[in-house]
């Protein structure tokens, strides 16, 4: 148990500790290695490179220098990431080999390690992460701590400001000034629809209950998303101070985050988060000395993206199938246990605490006339900087793409852009300049979604990316209404009679007459916004559509079925290396002689096209 | 009252009922599916969407409250359309095999796809796999028939809290299934068959055993003996077109007498007898401070129920056989005696309202000296196909008369087809075995009429006894646990598997969804027996004089040795999985 | 209870010690069936029957609900893994990336399908959504190893090394 005077303590040490965390000027002997383990990196072995730096830094007996776990620092595209601090040197896609040459030479030598550098799009050698193209345009104010602090240790976190927010609305506001903050701050649910969240706070705090819950949703499903994840694994303290505070704000004494058990890491450091709260008296009873009192619990999904959708999510935590309930009655009113519920997003929630210490006018300034703030983005698919970007709202596709993501890699062109996962659509070039924002993402057929941006190159097929959605949500659909459970299953068979070379005129049109029945006539946000990958794609591509159902062809090359894959006899040098790539052992041919494709057994996945140093062979 | 339009009419309607009931005030039928009323109103099927000015997208009207000043559009273009598009997808879907389907004729979904006129489907493709499973001696299901209402769910898990079958799966693989799969024979099902009362379509059905039947009724080497339960009577005529609540007694019986049955009882003779031994062993546990309190046991499904769920109180169970087994028992002993046929020859069938009946007659313990009590149960609407086949013409059969030596019956058999019955007929022996007069209070009013739950204390010879009768295995649950937990101070229970009892059985003729939203069925079926019993001249069991002479001729006494033998049994814990 | 009594001879006599101390661990309340079912899924790799049994039991919910949540949630499965699970990430990043070839491969190198375990219990396959590493993708999984920016020919590697391991 610690006082607030304590903690107030622990603030102000750690805080001259840390300050060369932050400040490139920092007067300070020390130094930190800051080494990613969001689940990017980790993958590539960065635990690894943890432990070797610690042993050769034990072994050598360097002083002042600590090695420090983080959460995500964006880029993951170049994972895994090492940052050495104060100076903010970067180093790109180490190994656990390259340790003691940092030491050596960065650390010891305090020269740079060039090799590991980063090169920027334009080919430059950028030593300072601030520097990168990467982080110009970004803004990151739900990500502050991610890659700044070690998520696993509270102290770090009270360093940069943590639990004062909390502080402050205990101490010196009431329930209702609470939300009002909220409410000026124009924040919006970055869940994907946009509900204001002063607004949903408000409507918890008016339902009448002896007993109130605040959720904190964080199913992420869509996939190719991982801001949640992201947030939950860098900086697990934020949510857990703006679950506080709302419940403080509405009413509530108990809160669930509802996490994917797929998140081991993001789970763990949560956990570890609570006990580390509880023991500092944080979460508890009499909490700072007030009689306000709040207790949180992990609850782990098991594998179904209908979770995300609100009171489907409540069903879970009940232990039940996450089917979703009948609205009305909302969450609001009739929540967890028919109890009054407030339940908000990851990324909405890691809003809060700045809003209260900075307030709702510095939130309000950043963003457009309809959408405050900032939006995190998962960057994915055909990009150069695949990773995690924050932007203010407003800010365009084509800066995101370009300017933060570095473009489409191997000289190819941008075809089209996908926002809101499953349920959003394609933004084709034509529209690359629009500001991103709730509003303006509908207008042009998609939606904002969660923060999934996957970047579509020109050999990507629109038919085939729209049957993929299709596929996902017939997987996903939870069965409960006939529109999604049926419907959806009817769309996918549709698609994939176009996209075999079965297509009929007459497909087009239904295709999206049952698009408009399964939007309209679907019990939830799953089924009413599953068609919109369909709609969209035909919206902006329907002349694709047309190629793959009346001349059977598919313009990108990507559907196997209307592929004809060829070697060309002389471009072909018989490296071999195509015949390697074949999944099937369709390709044969002697080295250096022109090799041939069964096409009896080829089974048209163009692994040998993609690979072909020649360009040998076509699709 | 409050005010909504209705299509462009205005019209007042009550607070607190659903769109869907608001349009039938308006003369506006909403198709539904999935709704089943006070069964099922999860808005699942999408049938019966409706446009609400200021609500987005669709709404379901089976489960949206009308609000004042509520605009509501029934049937616009899009509206119609929608509805059309969500037919056309279950259809594509279903296996359209009507013509050779057991619902055909009775089928909501066949009756929707006519009402909107679905030359062909639109929306072809995958359809769901057949798998029938039908090792249940009472119930076939047929997974290709499912149109995933989840009726059959609600009522399995809300209405018997028995939840043998669930949703299992996801999305368009989202099927009903039992635990891990497995035949409904071998998990918790009691046989109820509320399941097939609730489907629409015919997904559930009974198992068919009329083959049988016929087969026998051609023997010449065979005596095939009939008798039918109380509640068949009120319910038969529905499958002839006949109203609700019709009492077809005399028609029935001539309609067995052609299809060639050698003899047609009556089990309301049986409910006589049950009645004396029930009540004889009634008195005695009272005499004795024997376990109170005791619990009918004439409901095959809840004898199922409690074996597997309430083990601990199988003691209150009456050992009582149900009516119909006791009767079979009779006849082949003291009937085959007196009429000198070898008891081996006759082939007992009974007519029952019940699918559970079909499992009761297979049990091990309803024999007696290696012969079967009764050799085949056919539901109500099995015989009603039968009167079909042989091309009778049901509404114009003059009435016929219940053979004798075992068709004479009372009121009070009559009324055991009714939640409150067998608990009403019992109380009018007790009480003038008690006395040791006849005793003019007949009717029991506190244990009559529709709830699921009728506590009363009755006034028997000078003393209160509490009593209970409940029906619907929720009900019977609830009851269960008071005793359990001590709370309870019965003497008397009566509980019926089935919510309104016999005459809602698994058995009985299906009504739409439509007809049952329009009409109390239980209440006019009920009203039929409480009249045959109204109607009676005898109306106590004991004064039965057919009864009476079964006593002086054969059996004794209620309890006696013989009686044991022949018409009490014994009940044993059994699993409710057998799955591994 | 005499329906939990299993049928082995090894003396357990139907008690498992995992699935005792589960129960220990968590109250009698239906609430709970998700979070047991993530335990046991951990522990034994899938959900065998006799935890179905004790959980009905336990949590006084219905076989055929049990089933019903098992077969609703992705991540509970009925049947053992291979000893060698190879999950293929078709989360958007890695779908642009190509990891269908991927998936390919895999099934014509195991010979079976998704979802699917080889005869002799070596190898089980399984399409994922996103595991998180869209920075590397396209991405594959064996067991708790990462491969990353994978190819064909790497899958193949792969496989092929897993196979001569015990």
């Amino acid at each position: 148990m610690k006082t607030l005077e304590e903690i107030n303590k622990i603030r102000e040490q750690k805080r001259k500790e840390l300050d060369l965390r932050v400040n490139l000027k920092a007067g300070t002997k020390e130094k930190h290695i800051l080494v990613c383990r969001g689940t990017g990196c980790t993958s590539s072995k960065s635990p690894k490179i943890i432990e070797n730096f610690k042993n050769i830094l034990k072994e050598k007996n360097v002083e002042n220098v600590r090695v420090i776990q983080t959460g995500c620092f964006g880029l993951c595209a170049k994972g895994p990431i090492v940052i050495i601090r104060p100076e903010d040197t970067f180093y790109a896609m180490v190994t656990p080999d390259d340790c003691e040459e940092i030491i050596n030479t960065h650390i010891i030598e305090g020269k740079k390690v060039e090799r590991l550098l980063c090169k920027d799009v334009d080919g430059t050698l950028v030593d300072r992460l601030d520097e990168l193209n990467f982080y110009k345009k970004q803004e990151r104010i739900a990500l502050k701590n991610c890659g700044v602090i070690d998520p696993e240790n509270i102290d770090e976190y009270i360093a940069f400001d943590g639990y004062k927010a909390l502080e402050k609305v205990l101490t010196s506001m009431t329930p209702d000034e609470v939300i009002q903050e909220v409410t000026d701050s124009g924040l919006r649910g970055r869940g994907g629809a946009g509900f204001p969240t002063g607004k949903k706070w408000m409507f918890a705090k008016m339902a009448k209950g002896d007993q109130k819950y605040v959720v904190c949703n964080a199913d992420e499903g869509d996939p190719g998303a991982f801001m949640d994840r992201s947030i939950l694994e860098g900086d697990p303290h934020c949510i857990i101070e703006a679950m506080m505070i709302a419940g403080y704000a509405i009413g509530a004494n108990k809160g669930y985050i509802y996490v994917r058990a797929e998140y081991p890491i993001a789970v763990q450091r949560f956990q570890k988060a609570i006990e580390q709260a509880k023991e500092y008296g944080i979460l508890g009873t009499n909490i700072f000395g007030t009689d306000f009192e709040f207790d949180l619990a992990i609850r782990l999904g098991a594998g179904a993206f209908v979770c995300g959708e609100e009171t489907a999510l409540l069903e879970s935590i009940e232990g039940r199938r996450g089917q979703p309930r009948l609205k009305p009655p909302f969450p609001a009113n009739a929540g967890l246990w028919q109890k009054p519920t407030l339940i908000n997003n990851v990324e909405t929630y890691a809003n809060i605490t700045k809003i209260i210490l900075n307030g709702a006018k510095w939130y309000s300034s950043i963003g457009t006339e309809t959408s405050k703030g900032t939006k995190v983005f998962a960057l994915g698919g055909n990009v150069v900087n695949i990773g995690l970007v924050e932007v203010p709202m407003g800010t365009t596709l084509r800066e995101i793409v370009f300017d933060i993501g570095g473009g489409i890699p191997d000289g190819k062109e941008f075809k089209a852009a996908q926002t809101g996962g499953p349920s959003g659509g394609c933004i084709p070039a034509e529209h690359l300049d629009t500001p991103i924002d709730y509003e303006s993402l509908s207008a042009i057929g998609s939606m904002m979604g969660s923060g999934g941006l996957i970047v579509m190159d020109n050999t990507k097929c629109m038919v085939n990316l729209a049957k993929f959605y299709l596929g996902f949500t017939v997987d996903e659909s939870c069965g409960k209404c006939t529109p999604c459970r049926i419907g959806t299953q009817r769309m996918l068979e549709i698609l994939e009679r176009i996209t075999e070379g079965n297509g009929e005129t007459e497909d087009i049109s239904k295709l999206e007459k049952l698009a408009h029945t399964i939007k309209n006539a679907s019990v939830c946000g799953l089924g009413q916004t599953a068609p919109n990958p369909v709609l969209s794609t035909l919206k902006y591509f329907k002349d694709e559509y047309v190629a793959h159902i009346e001349d059977k062809k598919c313009p990108a090359g990507e559907c196997k079925a209307l592929a004809n894959v060829e070697i060309n006899p002389e471009l072909c040098k018989g490296c071999g290396i195509c015949k390697r790539q074949c999944p099937v052992n369709a390709i044969s041919g002697e080295v250096k002689q022109p090799h041939k494709i069964n096409p009896e057994i080829c089974i048209k996945c163009g692994a040998c096209v993609d690979k072909c140093p020649f360009k040998a062979i076509s699709k | 009252m409050i005010k909504i339009n209705i299509d462009g009419r205005e019209l007042e309607v009550k607070e607190n009922i659903t769109v869907l009931q608001a349009a039938r005030v308006a003369n506006i039928d909403i198709p539904t599916l999935c709704f089943l009323k006070e069964i099922n109103a999860a808005g699942d099927c999408r049938m019966c969407v409706v446009e609400i000015e200021g609500r987005r997208g669709l709404v379901p009207s089976c489960n949206t409250m009308v609000e004042d000043g509520m605009v509501i559009r029934t049937n616009t273009p899009q509206i119609n359309e929608t509805r059309k598009i969500i037919l056309d997808l279950i259809l594509s879907s279903h296996n359209r095999t009507c013509l050779t389907c057991v619902r055909n004729g009775n089928c909501e979904l066949q009756t929707l796809a006519q009402k909107f006129g679905m030359a062909e489907i639109e929306y072809p493709g995958q359809e769901v796999e057949p798998h029938i499973d039908d090792l249940s001696p009472s119930i076939v299901r047929d997974a290709s028939k499912c149109i995933m209402c989840k009726r059959c769910v609600a009522m399995c898990k809300n209405i018997q809290k028995v939840s043998a079958i669930d949703v299992a799966g996801r999305g368009f693989k989202s099927h009903i299934s039992t635990a891990n799969e497995a035949s409904l024979n071998d998990v918790n099902c009691t046989n109820c068959g509320q399941c097939i009362q609730a489907c629409p379509t015919g997904a559930l059905r009974e198992k068919e055993t009329i083959d049988d039947v016929w087969l026998k009724l051609k023997d010449p080497d065979s005596y095939v003996v009939v008798q039918t339960a109380p509640a068949v009577r009120v319910a038969l005529g529905e499958e002839f077109g006949m109203k609700i609540g019709t009492n077809v007694t005399g028609k029935m019986v001539s309609a067995l007498k052609r299809l060639g049955f050698d003899k047609v009882f009556d089990t309301n003779t049986g409910a006589d007898i049950t009645i004396m031994e029930e009540a004889h062993e009634f008195i005695e546990r009272i005499k004795e401070n024997d376990v109170l309190p005791m619990i009918t046991s004439c409901s095959p499904g809840w004898i199922k129920y409690i074996e597997m769920n309430y083990p601990e109180l199988l003691p209150h169970l009456s050992t009582c056989k149900s009516p119909h087994q006791m009767f079979g028992a009779l006849v082949k002993t003291y009937f085959a005696k007196k009429e000198k046929i070898d008891p081996k020859k006759i082939y007992m069938v009974s007519v029952m309202p019940c699918v559970a009946k079909k499992f009761e007659s297979q049990r091990p313990e309803m024999k007696n000296e290696g012969l079967r009590d009764v050799d085949n149960v056919i539901t109500t609407r099995e015989l009603a196909r039968m009167i079909k086949q042989a091309g009778i013409e049901f509404a114009d059969l003059e009435d016929a008369q219940f053979d004798d030596p075992m068709g004479e019956a009372t009121g009070a058999a009559a009324i055991f087809g009714t939640t409150g019955g067998v608990m009403e007929a019992a109380l009018r022996t007790a009480q003038d075995v008690l006395t040791g007069q006849d005793l003019p209070k007949i009717e029991f009013e506190a244990v009559r009429g529709g709830n699921g739950i009728k506590r009363a204390t009755v006034n028997i010879a000078g003393k209160d006894l509490k009593v209970v009768a409940a029906s619907g295995l929720a009900n019977a649950q609830k009851i269960m646990e008071e005793i359990k937990s001590g709370k309870a101070d019965y003497q008397f229970v009566e509980i019926m598997a089935c919510p309104g009892g016999c005459i809602m059985g698994g058995g009985q003729p299906i009504k739409s969804s439509k007809t049952r939203r329009e009409v109390d069925v239980r209440k006019l079926r009920a009203d039929a027996l409480y009249s045959i019993d109204e109607k009676s001249t005898i109306r106590k069991s004991h004064e039965n004089p057919a009864v009476k002479k079964i006593y002086e001729e054969f059996l004794e006494e209620p309890g006696s040795y013989r009686a044991h033998k022949l018409l009490h049994t014994h009940y044993k814990e059994r699993d409710k999985y057998k799955i591994d | 209870m005499e329906d939990n009594k299993c049928q082995c001879e090894c003396g357990c006599n139907g008690r498992d010690e995992f699935l005792d101390k589960l129960c220990e661990k968590y109250e009698p309340i239906k609430d709970n069936l998700i979070q047991m079912l993530n335990e046991i899924q951990e522990h034994y790799g899938y959900i065998p029957m006799k935890a179905q049994k004790v959980l009905s039991e336990y949590l006084n919910v219905a076989m055929a609900e049990v089933y019903g949540v098992i077969t609703f949630y992705s991540r509970f499965t009925l049947k053992p893994k291979g000893k060698y699970n190879i999950a293929i990430c078709l989360g958007t990043a890695c779908f642009v990336k190509g990891s269908e070839k991927l998936l390919d491969t895999a099934k014509e190198a195991l010979k079976i399908k998704e979802g699917e375990t080889t005869e002799d219990g070596k190898f089980s396959l399984e399409a994922t959504r996103c595991i998180g590493a869209c920075g590397l993708a396209p991405v594959f999984t064996v067991n708790d190893e990462v491969y990353g920016k994978a190819t064909p020919e790497l899958m193949k590697k792969v496989i092929e090394e897993y196979r001569n391991k015990e």
